[in-house]
C-alpha cells in the first residue's frame, strides 16, 4: 500500500511526534508542529499516536491511494474532497484504490494533517520518522514532498471508519491569538519599557512563519544599556551564544520578535526574553501570516497547570475513540 | 558589573531550565558547563530529555510530567556546587586536526556577493579580520588562527556545527564582529568567525560569521558514509580540541578525493585537558597537547 503525491502543496513534510535527545548537537526535536492535530488524525484511523503523518502548511497536497484504506484529516480548516466529493475533517473515512484526496482554500488555521491507517512507512532516523529539512534527513528522503513521490504506508489489519473528534475537543483557530509566555530566560535584558512593550503590543505575524520560527512585526523593544560582555557581540540584544529553548522568543536587533518552533536552530547569540508555554505551541503552529498576536505573561506554575489541562484534553480524546 | 559567583537559573517555558554561568565568555565558565553536563548525563535522570552545554551556560530540556522541575533545579544547583568546589578541572577528550584552505575562492566568491552592507565592502573577510586585530597581513592572521588549538565550547545552531574558543589568553583572542546583515547563503564547511568564536558551517545556509576559508573534511554526514561517522552522523562533541592546519588548493583537492572515495580518516588522538595546568602556562601546555597528534 502506498500513496502517490499528485500535487505537493507548499512545503509538505512527513512528521511524527519528534526526535528528542539530540538537541545538544544541534538536531532539533522536529515532529508535528501542532501535536494535538497529528495525534487526533492518528487515533481517528486507529494508529498509535506517534505514527507518521503528512503536515502541509497553507495549502493541502493532492494525493492518490494505491489501495483501499482509512484516512483522516485534521488541523487547519480546509475544504477536503475525495474524488471531488466533500469529506469531513476530524473524522475517519474509507478510501478505495485510485481515490484522490484534494483540498480547497484555507479558511482558518495554517497546517493540515493527513493520517493513513498504518502510518507513513519512511525509515526511522535517530528514533524518529520526522523530516528535518535543514539537516537533510528523516521523513521522505530528508526533504519536503514533491509531485511524483510515492510513499509506502505501514501494514495494518484495518483502519476504523467513522470515528469523530468531538467538536468541543477541537482546537479553536482564530486570527486573534493570545499566547501565554513565561518570562525569561533573558527578560532582565529588557528595560521596563521594553518589557511593557512586549506584553502590551498587538504583534502581527509576518510571512516569515515556518517550522523553524515565526516572526512578528511591531515596535522596537528597549534594552537595558550595558557594556557588552566579552564574546557577546556588539548589539544590546546579543548574548554569548547559548542554547535556545523551543518556543523561546528573541528579537534580533531589538525588533520583530521571533518564536522558535520545532525545527529551530538550537542555539545562537540573541537574548530570549520570554518562552511560549508548551500548551500553546500548537496555537503558534496554526497561526497564519497577518494573525494579530498578544503575549500574556503567566507564572511557571500557571504554565504547568495549562500543560495539565492540555493533557486532560488528550486523555478525553483517547476516551472518545474507545 | 562584578563577576557572578553563582549562576542565574531561569525557566524557559515549562520544559526548559537555563543555567547562565557567566555573561562573558571564559574558559572557566565553559568548563563549568561541560562538567555539570557530564555529571548530569551520568545520573540519567528520568524525564530529562536533553542536556545542552553551551559556551558559558547550560540548557536542560525536561518533561515536567515525569520529573518535578523544582526538584530537578535543586539537583542541578547541587551539581553546580560540587563542580565549583572541585580542586581541579580536567576533561578527558581528544585532539584532532582540521585542514583549512584559507582564502579559498569558494567562500571568497560568496563573500563578494554579500559585500554591500559589509563593515568593509572593499576586500575580503580575511583582510577585514587582520585589520580588526591590528595585524599587518592576512598571513599573520592565518598564523594566529592556526598556531594555537581551539576547544569546542558548544555544538549547535544547526546539525553538528561546532563553536570553538581559542586556547590563548584573553589579550591574544582574535575578535571579529559578525556581518552587519546576515547572509542568506554560506557554503557548507566554511570556517567562520564571529565575536571570539570560530565555527564550521555543517550545512549550506544562512550565516552571519565572517568567512576565512573552507575545509575539505565533512563534519556532518547523515548518510554515515565515512568511517569516522560509523557511530553517529555528527563528528564534533563539546570539549573536542581542534587544531587548524593551513592547506593549499592541491591538498584540498587530494583530501576531497579521499572523502569522495570514502577512505578519509581524521588525524586524532586522545588527550586529557587540565584547566589549571593550562592556565599556568598556556603556550607550553598547548605545545604539549598538540604533540599528541605527532605520529598519528
Amino acid at each position: 500500500m502506498a500513496v502517490e503525491i499528485l500535487e505537493a502543496g507548499l512545503s509538505s513534510t512527513i512528521q511524527d511526534l519528534g526526535r528528542p535527545h539530540y538537541y545538544n548537537v544541534g538536531i532539533p526535536p522536529s515532529g508535528a508542529a501542532d501535536q494535538f492535530s497529528a495525534i487526533s488524525a492518528n487515533l481517528l484511523v486507529g494508529n498509535p499516536k506517534e505514527a507518521a503523518v503528512i503536515e502541509s502548511p497553507y495549502m493541502g497536497p493532492k494525493i492518490r491511494f494505491t489501495q483501499a484504506t482509512v484516512v483522516a484529516v485534521t488541523g487547519a480548516t480546509m475544504p477536503t474532497t475525495l474524488n471531488e466529493q466533500p469529506v469531513p475533517q476530524w473524522e475517519s473515512f474509507a478510501v478505495a484504490a485510485g481515490d484522490e484526496l484534494a483540498f480547497g482554500f484555507l479558511s482558518s488555521g495554517a497546517r493540515v494533517y493527513i493520517a493513513v491507517a498504518g502510518g507513513f512507512d519512511v525509515p526511522s532516523v535517530l528514533g524518529s520518522r520526522s523530516t528535518y529539512v535543514l539537516g537533510g534527513f528523516g521523513g521522505f528522503e530528508g526533504r519536503t514532498l514533491r509531485q511524483g513521490d510515492v510513499i509506502a504506508t505501514g501494514a495494518t489489519a484495518s483502519g476504523t471508519v467513522g470515528r469523530v473528534v468531538p467538536e468541543r475537543l477541537r482546537p479553536i483557530m482564530s486570527r486573534n491569538v493570545e499566547l501565554r509566555v513565561v518570562l525569561g530566560p533573558y527578560d532582565y535584558r529588557l528595560a521596563p519599557a521594553g518589557l511593557a512593550c512586549l506584553l502590551d503590543t498587538e504583534w502581527k505575524l509576518t510571512p516569515v512563519a515556518d517550522r523553524t520560527g515565526f516572526r512578528y512585526s511591531g515596535p522596537a523593544l528597549e534594552w537595558v544599556e550595558r557594556e557588552q560582555p566579552f564574546g557577546a557581540g556588539s548589539d544590546l540584544s546579543n548574548i554569548v551564544d547559548t542554547g535556545y529553548p523551543i518556543g523561546s522568543i528573541q528579537a534580533p536587533g531589538g525588533g520583530d520578535p521571533i518564536i522558535l518552533h520545532r525545527d529551530a536552530v538550537s542555539g545562537g547569540g540573541y537574548a530570549m526574553v520570554a518562552t511560549v508555554i508548551s500548551a500553546d505551541m500548537g496555537v503558534v503552529a496554526q497561526s497564519s501570516p497577518g494573525a494579530r498576536t498578544r503575549f500574556r505573561a503567566v507564572s511557571f506554575d500557571e504554565a504547568l497547570e495549562a500543560r495539565g489541562a492540555a493533557r486532560q484534553v488528550r486523555a478525553e480524546l483517547r476516551r472518545s475513540m474507545d | 558589573m562584578t563577576a557572578r559567583t553563582e549562576s542565574r537559573y531561569s525557566w524557559g517555558g515549562d520544559e526548559h531550565l537555563d543555567v547562565q554561568i557567566s555573561e562573558a565568555m571564559t574558559l572557566e565558565a565553559n568548563f563549568t558547563a561541560m562538567a555539570m553536563s557530564n555529571a548530569l548525563s551520568q545520573m540519567s535522570i528520568p524525564g530529562v530529555i536533553d542536556i545542552c552545554p553551551a559556551n558559558a551556560s547550560l540548557l536542560l530540556r525536561f518533561d515536567p510530567d515525569v520529573v518535578d522541575p523544582r526538584r530537578l533545579e535543586v539537583t542541578v544547583r547541587q551539581i553546580e556546587k560540587e563542580v565549583r568546589a572541585a580542586p581541579s578541572h580536567s576533561l578527558k577528550t581528544r585532539i584532532f586536526e582540521v585542514p583549512v584552505w584559507y582564502g579559498d575562492p569558494i567562500t571568497e566568491g560568496t563573500g563578494a556577493r554579500f559585500r554591500e552592507g559589509h563593515q568593509r565592502p572593499e576586500g575580503t573577510d580575511l583582510e577585514f579580520a587582520a585589520l580588526e586585530n591590528g595585524l599587518d597581513s592576512v598571513q599573520a592572521f592565518i598564523d594566529m588562527h592556526s598556531s594555537s588549538p581551539w576547544i569546542t565550547s558548544m555544538v549547535g545552531f544547526v546539525s553538528g556545527l561546532p563553536f570553538m574558543f581559542q586556547l590563548v589568553e584573553r589579550d591574544r583572542q582574535l575578535e571579529v564582529p559578525k556581518y552587519l546583515r546576515p547572509r542568506t547563503d554560506t557554503p557548507a564547511l566554511t570556517v567562520g568567525h564571529g565575536g571570539c568564536f570560530a565555527c564550521i558551517y555543517s550545512v549550506r545556509g544562512a550565516g552571519g560569521y565572517q568567512m576565512f576559508g573552507i575545509t575539505p573534511v565533512p563534519i556532518f554526514d547523515p548518510a554515515q558514509r565515512l568511517p569516522d561517522f560509523a557511530d553517529f552522523m555528527v563528528f564534533f562533541k563539546p570539549g573536542d580540541i581542534v587544531k587548524f592546519r593551513p592547506i593549499d588548493e592541491a591538498e584540498y583537492g587530494r583530501i576531497r578525493g579521499e572523502v569522495d572515495a570514502g577512505t578519509y580518516r581524521y588525524r586524532q588522538a586522545p588527550v586529557e585537558f587540565v584547566l589549571e595546568d593550562f592556565l599556568v602556562d598556556p603556550v607550553a601546555y598547548n605545545t604539549k597537547i598538540s604533540e599528541a597528534l605527532d605520529g598519528c
